[in-house]
């Protein structure tokens, strides 16, 4: 480069004008950490198509031709009166007890289970975050009770809750959404109590209460930005336990009511006929089985991208998801893999309780 | 001293959780709905006015709510849960009939499951970041993401329907007691364990091993390690009984979900447990047999969570005292 | 039982001035303790951390007033307390003519507007999730009194006046260094236009050379928009230069106060006394023949403070009075009205306290 260039490269970058250089938020930085993410771009890609898959029930069922309650005794059921394999006369995945098309019941199951999932998991964020931050904050008295709330809440088998009133009240879409949120909350909501109560200490709050902030105006503007990370992290998680309470729930005749077609519905009829009917227990068990897993790998990568000092339990960054699940673990240990464990991961028994334990 | 009074302290909270628990289920069941509703429930959808009448003088659900409340209290403390509208008896003999593969299953599943999560979670822990790890990594991911009624109809088509065509007849579904032999009896009950145990051993696993890796990591334990202890006694003596408490602390919580898992197994397997039974009972609309269930529920949920403590409090002195 | 309160406060405060119209803060026998919980089945109070232990100030419109002491004396809890962060146990705190003492916080809220803090860390006293303009805007946006394109401008002046690019509100505070963050604390608490900012320890975690930098800028703000400042700190010299009048601390009390000069010069207390000699000179030849005076003694503890003097077991002057009766707090002979001292045997000009604290312990 002669002189006079690098003279004019000078001169130039001088008169450059000031720009308002928009710093980079927390969210910005961890949706770049995630885009890098292998395993979380096809965790979310299989969501997405889930979602599309659910949404497009309707034209599934036009394009096949078969409505989701048509019952067809005649081309739907074998001489036996059994369900026919997936291919025969125009059922692609074949048939359930009553000679319902599978693939457009599997496809409304799909709106009702990421319905109850999602629905289910966004009420008890609101609540359990609403609550936290009010234990946390205030302390003394609403603490001590609150906590209490919070413990007694986390170790309640939900499912006897789920029992009982189904047999009061008859089964219904409004118990199965009402008894999931109940049983969620409490696992968010002590996990943002902790982080409260020791974000409350911080110098910056106390700025906010001299400045004449009130607790309301400090626990959402300044305490919940700090909080959002394990919360996103937690409802990602929590959805796929929520999906499968529903399925249980179901599955045990005391969820969705009959004909509404959930996956766990039908896994419960078809435990009469695994013997000669394979389909009817793979398909919709493989339907579940593939949500879970794009959540909870979708939530272990969220959680990575917001901490990358955390050891990934799941999977390596540069790994490919195959069918043959073969990965390579590419992180090594950090000192933080309890932290990683122990930070909000909920409990993923199916059977009905969650648990965040505390980070 | 102070482990008796810690005692008597959870004893006292587990009977007033209990009450809360009876006064909850009362008033859901006799108190929600109007007084007619209650008794169809109770005596069946199908009942006539004359069992209608006779069930409502049964149960005095036209007496005052109170004196149904004290009622149903004197009732409960005495043992006496109704009676089941469908096979006369009264519920609990059901549950005492009932009692036996339940018992068998959760005692089975819980061994089970903390045996093989513990014991994978330390050897991961000890070979970090080796084959077996890795192996014990993904059979983690592979664990938690399955809900437990879809392993166990899995295991029943792979496994159970797979031997039966080839004449192993080992495994059966159903349940065969113990006083009619010991193979047919672990017959009937390895996949319902392995079903219940699978879920619940990745979590334990991962627990475990996240848990000792953290302990390993402590000072103390560099200290035990330079004063010449061995690495076996290092790892026995000390890491492994400090790592223990968050297991524990899991473990009371998954009792919850423990019931969740045995009605689902039980209906997968068709073991006919207290979980098949109730199940029965709602599609049945046999409504004493599920209060009953309700009350042995958190019966069983209140005792179990004492036991947990008490291992918690044997493992960390410091909770004895708070 | 006020006469009685006015003619302490009289007696505590400049006598020759009009005390209403000149006095903008007085503090009137503040007292804090706080509880200490002990173990057993119910918590029970088992003790008092006894931080603030009746201390009376003032500090003039337009002045500063220096708070020193060690660290555990107190300032800082006394600082919350005029502040009105912590509730007080008794005591008065005077603001402009009202008083402001354990005000509820609907009623504190105009007061607000008017007392602000500037905090030590630069790291923590700034919420790491917001943007600098949101942060030095959150005052106007609590009282209402900006809002939209109006709220910007006023915040982007605000940048300008304590020496930060206005083009950087967007920014992040992790993007700054510590002496810029001050700098947006500086902004934030000026937002308003208070009339009395406190300023805990302000400059202690920064750089020397950045040090100056700051302490600049607050005194340049204190001249154009007629702050008062109650600024606390540990370092004397800092002190010595920003302040108009000073008042030492010692576990709770106050030891010594009165206006700068007088009590750089013309010292009386012998803990005053220690703490001067124990400041570094720059010039190393007159550091050499400085002669440190050493305490003895260990550090009291607020909870179970010395009885009489508190300062008498660690003091070289002390004497068998010293451990019985607490010293008042009045000025000594031959001192102005404005100087004041709580010691029994003060110190008289040209004592040498180091020969006598030596001598007491061969």
């Amino acid at each position: 480069m002669s002189i006079t260039e690098v003279q004019f490269q000078a001169t130039s970058i001088e008169d450059a004008p000031a720009v308002a250089i928009q710093g980079r938020s927390q969210w910005q930085l961890t949706w770049r950490r995630l885009r890098n993410d292998k395993v979380a771009i096809a965790s979310i890609v299989v969501i997405l198509l889930m979602i599309a898959f659910a949404l497009a029930a309707p034209l599934i069922a036009a394009a096949v031709g078969h409505p989701v309650d048509q019952a067809y005794t005649l081309k739907g059921e074998n001489s036996f009166g059994n369900p026919v394999g997936p291919g025969t006369n125009g059922f692609l995945l074949g048939t359930d007890y009553i000679g319902r098309d599978l693939l457009v019941r599997i496809a409304y199951g799909a709106r009702i289970s990421l319905f109850v999932g999602i629905v289910t998991t966004a009420l008890a964020t609101i609540a359990g975050v609403t609550l936290g931050l009010v234990a946390g904050y205030f302390g003394g008295v609403v603490d001590a009770v609150l906590a209490r709330v919070f413990d007694a809440a986390l170790a309640f088998p939900f499912i006897v809750l789920a029992l009982a009133l189904a047999s009061v009240f008859h089964p219904s879409l409004a118990i199965v959404i009402g008894v999931i949120t109940f049983f969620s909350w409490a696992g968010i909501s002590r996990i943002v109590r902790g982080q409260t109560l020791s974000l409350k200490e911080k110098e910056y709050i106390e700025a906010a209460r001299s400045l004449g902030a009130g607790p309301w105006r400090i626990m959402f503007l300044d305490i919940l930005p700090n909080v959002l990370g394990p919360v996103l992290v937690l409802a990602t998680l929590y959805i796929p336990t929520a999906v499968v309470f529903e399925a249980t729930l179901s599955f045990l005749g005391i969820g969705i009511p009959e004909p509404a077609p959930s996956w766990g519905n039908i896994l419960g009829e078809a435990q009469s006929f695994y013997a000669v009917a394979w389909w009817y227990v793979v398909f919709p068990a493989a339907a579940l089985l593939i949500t879970t897993l794009a959540f909870n790998l979708l939530g272990d990568g969220v959680r990575d991208a917001m901490d990358p000092r955390t050891e990934r339990l799941f999977a390596g960054v540069k790994s490919e998801r195959s069918k043959k699940n073969k990965r390579k673990i590419g992180k090594g240990i950090g000192p933080d893999l309890a932290q990683a464990v122990l930070v909000g991961e909920p409990n993923v028994d199916q059977s009905g309780s969650a648990t965040g334990e505390e980070g | 001293m102070n482990m008796v009074r810690f005692l008597i302290r959870r004893v006292i909270t587990g009977i007033v959780v209990l009450w809360v628990v009876a006064t909850g289920t009362f008033f859901l069941f006799f108190t929600a709905i109007p007084e007619s509703a209650v008794a169809r429930n109770l005596a069946g959808r199908s009942a006539s006015p004359s069992v209608l009448a006779e069930t409502t003088r049964y149960y005095g659900l036209d007496r005052p709510i109170p004196v149904q409340y004290w009622h149903f209290l004197v009732n409960l403390v005495h043992g006496n849960l109704g009676q089941s509208f469908y096979t006369q008896e009264p519920v609990t003999t059901i549950i005492k009939q009932d009692l036996p593969p339940t018992v068998s299953l959760v005692i089975g599943a819980v061994l089970l499951w903390l045996i093989v999560g513990l014991a994978v979670g330390i050897l991961s822990a000890t070979r970090a970041r080796s084959l077996f790890d890795r192996l014990a990594t993904l059979g983690v991911l592979a664990g938690i993401s399955a809900p437990t009624f879809v392993v166990g109809e899995l295991l029943i088509i792979t496994v159970f329907v797979q031997l039966n065509k080839h004449g192993i007849n080992f495994i059966q579904t159903g349940f065969s007691p113990l006083s009619q032999g010991f193979v047919s009896w672990l017959g009937t009950l390895i996949l319902p364990w392995v079903t219940l145990a699978v879920v619940q051993a990745a979590v334990y696993t991962r627990l475990s091993r996240g848990s000792l890796l953290d302990t390993l990591g402590e000072d103390y334990i560099r200290t035990a390690r330079s004063k010449g202890l061995s690495e076996r006694r290092v790892l026995y003596r000390h890491a492994v009984r400090a790592a223990m408490t968050p297991v524990v602390s899991q473990l009371g919580i998954d009792i919850g979900g423990l019931l969740g898992g045995v009605l689902v197994v039980e209906q997968v397997f068709s073991l006919h447990g207290l979980g098949y039974q109730v199940v029965t009972a709602i599609s049945q609309g046999d409504q004493p047999v599920v209060i009953g269930f309700v009350i042995i529920a958190a019966f069983f949920v209140v005792v179990a969570n004492l036991l947990v403590d008490m291992s918690y409090a044997a493992l960390d002195p410091r909770v004895r005292i708070s | 039982m006020s006469d009685q309160l006015i003619s302490q406060a009289s007696s505590a405060s400049d006598a020759s001035a009009d005390a209403d119209g000149d006095t903008l803060v007085r503090v009137e026998n503040l007292v804090k303790h706080f509880p200490v919980r002990g173990g057993g089945l119910i918590s029970r109070t088992v003790g008092q951390v006894q931080a603030v232990d009746g201390i009376s100030l003032t500090i003039k419109r337009g002045q500063t007033l220096g708070l020193v002491g060690e660290t555990g004396c107190g300032k800082s809890t006394l600082a919350r307390c005029i502040a009105g962060l912590i509730p007080i146990t008794s005591g008065k705190v005077i603001f402009d003519g009202r008083d402001i003492t354990n005000l509820s916080r609907r009623a504190m809220q105009p007061v607000r507007r008017e007392i602000q803090m500037i905090f030590q860390d630069p790291y923590g006293a700034l919420n790491p999730r917001r943007r600098v303009g949101s942060i030095i805007g959150e005052p106007f946006a609590i009282h209402g009194t900006a809002t939209g394109a109006e709220r910007k401008r006023e915040v982007q002046e605000l940048m300008e006046r304590v020496g930060l690019n206005p083009e950087h509100f967007n920014r992040f505070p992790a993007e700054f260094s510590g002496g810029q963050r001050q700098r947006i604390g500086v902004a934030r608490a000026l937002a308003l236009r208070p009339k009395l900012i406190i300023c805990d320890e302000p400059v202690s975690a920064l750089d020397v050379s950045i040090q100056a930098q700051v302490l600049n800028l607050l005194s340049d703000l204190q001249r154009d928009f007629g702050l008062s400042y109650l600024f606390i700190a540990h370092d004397l010299e800092v002190v010595r230069h920003v302040s108009d009048a000073v008042t030492v601390m010692y576990l709770g009390k106050v030891a010594e106060s009165g206006p700068g000069d007088q009590v750089y010069e013309h010292t009386r207390h012998p803990y005053s006394a220690a703490l001067l000699s124990a400041a570094p000179a720059a010039d190393p030849d007159a550091a050499a023949a400085r002669q440190r005076i050493i305490l003895t003694g260990d550090v009291p503890s607020p909870i179970n403070p010395p009885s009489g003097c508190r300062f008498h077991p660690r003091c070289p002057k002390a004497q068998e009075l010293c451990g019985t009766t607490e010293p008042a707090l009045e000025s000594k002979a031959g001192d102005p009205s404005t100087h004041l001292t709580a010691c029994h045997f003060p110190v008289e000009a040209g004592e040498n306290l180091a020969a006598a604290g030596r001598k007491d312990q061969q």
